[in-house]
């Protein structure tokens, strides 16, 4: 039995919908310490020997499994960085939960940086999602700064899905991603910035074999003061397609930056990108109020829908 | 019962100091369990009279009252839940709002997903192929035209008004729509219905037209009054012999 606070119990279903242990491979940290790992026998989970952080093996041909591995910090002032290394073999099909749950009720900072690192196998298709949630009364703030870098081999294919809705003071986001002949990535954001939080994204996609491609599409709100920046460069090194799109909304006093960049070195890559930064459309909110919902209630179910997966 | 007491509307002119009467003096009376429509010239001011029932626009002056209560001052919310309903000519398109979600909202608590596909049925779209689809621009504008009108049947309004609802639709379509508005005229029972339209097959189903031209009420009454006026020979006639003095008066 996994020994977790009710604190650690609640951050867990937010970030990574579990009630209770998942199903499958998983490895649970909880303020600093691994509380459960579980490896099957496609899945091997161990710990780094010198540093912070565990290595996933996921055996060629291993299909409809999935891994979890959820973080939580309920202890006020506590700053890790953690190395996960996922090493995919061929022709896989699995499904891979992070996420990471800040409570901070202290006056001192919390600070979970993940570092994850996925090596996708020939043929393999990854499906990766990613929640991010803080929450707790304290003055000390709630800060994640992810960086991932994926490194895809012939034919692969992955989906992100990057979730941060409530309560992360800071983040600084670094995501790269290479992808070879064939191979395929999608990258889903939704971010929501509220108070006085700042959020970073930053994308470097390098598109270097034949028939790749990518789709980087950032949805986002920025509310009160909070401020974004967006950042997602493509790199087209061979006859690729590649499109990112950043679609924003801004409200109150939120400020947002996207800087979208293209690179193309082959004369057969396509590149798209795409930018949009507004309030909420005032037709769609005398839409919803003709329905009968207040203006407050309109803006609601704007934000929800604009930020569903 | 909707009443409008000499209503003007005016909005400020390119030049700033002067004013433009887009609605001037208006009365009318949308009687209970009547199919009205109102119809007459592009620019004449019909869409924005029904704004103006809406709440969308806020009259200049003049008065309006639903079911014997002054609700000129009422925002588009209370007159919502007051029992005024409004289909846009332009129906609008949301990021990630889905067919039912509209629908549920519409309908102002939750309902099952079969409830939500009998109002899909009843515009003619196949419910299990929209319903979670997204309201965006990926669907055609009869698409969206068809599930504006589905919100507001799912809100079951006392007074329901559509903004031009063949705008933007194929024939097609609007052959669905027209079945649609005869099956709200059968069951209006406790209701009224408002359309804005230039169709002959939507006057022909009107129980009394009302024919708004530079801002004001050019004629009103039943159907039967009106509408030869409208259609027959005579205004007819007078088109031709204005195209023909505009062509040099050459014999047409």
């Amino acid at each position: 039995m996994i020994q977790i606070d009710e604190i650690q119990r609640r951050l867990l279903r937010e970030v990574a919908d579990l009630h209770q242990v998942p199903e499958g491979a998983y490895n649970i940290r909880a303020n600093g310490e691994a509380v459960g790992r579980v490896s099957t026998a496609n899945i091997d989970i161990t710990p780094k020997e010198n540093a912070s952080g565990i290595d996933i093996r996921i055996k060629p041909g291993t299909k409809n499994e999935s891994v979890h591995i959820p973080v939580v910090l309920s202890k006020s002032g506590l700053k890790e960085v953690v190395y996960n290394d996922f090493y995919i073999g061929a022709d896989c099909d699995v499904v891979i939960v992070a996420g990471c749950g800040i409570d901070n009720c202290g006056s001192q900072d919390s600070q979970h940086d993940g570092i994850h690192r996925f090596f996708v196998g020939k043929g393999s298709k990854v499906k990766y999602v990613e929640k991010h949630y803080g929450s707790g009364s304290g003055s000390g703030k709630r800060i994640l700064n992810p960086g991932t870098e994926v490194y895809m081999e012939e034919n692969s294919s992955m989906e992100m899905e990057m979730v941060q809705i409530k309560g992360v003071d800071d983040t600084n986001r670094t995501t790269t991603a290479e992808l070879a002949k064939g191979a395929t990535l999608i990258v889903k954001e939704r971010l929501m910035t509220h108070g006085e939080q700042n959020a970073i994204s930053t994308y470097i996609v390098e598109l270097n074999g034949a028939g790749s491609s990518a789709d980087v599409v950032s949805r986002s709100v920025a509310r009160d003061n909070s401020y974004q920046k967006f950042d997602a460069k493509l790199v087209g090194n061979d006859a690729c397609s590649g499109h990112t799109e950043c679609d924003s909304i801004i409200m109150d006093n939120g400020r947002i930056l996207a800087v979208p960049g293209l690179e193309a070195n082959s004369v057969d890559a396509a590149l798209v990108h795409e930018a949009a930064i507004g309030k909420i459309a005032g037709d769609q909110i005398i839409k919803l109020m003709t329905l009968g919902l207040t203006e407050a209630e309109a803006e609601e179910q704007i934000i929800n829908g604009f930020l569903r997966n | 019962m909707l009443e409008l007491k000499n209503i003007t509307f005016n909005v400020k002119s390119d030049d700033a100091n002067a004013n433009k009467e887009i609605i001037r003096g208006i009365s009318l009376t949308i009687p209970d369990e009547k199919l009205v429509v109102i119809t007459g010239p592009n620019g004449g001011g019909k869409s924005t009279l029904a704004r103006l029932i809406a709440g969308i626009e806020k009259p200049t002056n003049g008065k309006i009252i639903l079911h014997g209560e002054d609700i000129t001052e009422m925002n588009i919310t209370d007159r919502a839940r007051k029992g005024i309903g409004f289909a846009f000519q332009q129906p609008v398109k949301f990021k990630g709002i889905r067919v039912f979600d509209l629908i549920k909202l519409a309908k102002g608590k939750n309902i099952s997903m079969s409830d939500a596909c009998n109002y899909l049925s009843a515009v003619g779209l196949c419910a299990r192929d929209y319903i979670n689809r997204e309201v965006n621009g990926s669907l055609s504008g009869g698409e969206l035209k068809r599930i504006e009108i589905a919100t507001v049947l799912a809100k079951g309004s006392r007074l329901s008004v559509f903004d031009e609802p063949e705008a933007g639709i194929d024939l097609w379509s609007f052959q669905n729509l027209i079945e649609v508005f005869e099956g709200m005229r059968k069951n209006i029972s406790g209701s009224s219905i408002l359309i804005i339209s230039h169709q002959e097959r939507i006057l022909n189903i009107a129980d009394e037209i009302i024919v708004i031209k530079d801002g004001t009420v050019a004629a009103n009454g039943s159907r039967d009054e009106i509408l030869p006026t409208l259609t027959g020979t005579a205004s007819a006639l007078k088109e031709c012999s204005r195209l023909t003095a505009s062509i040099g008066g050459a014999a047409v």
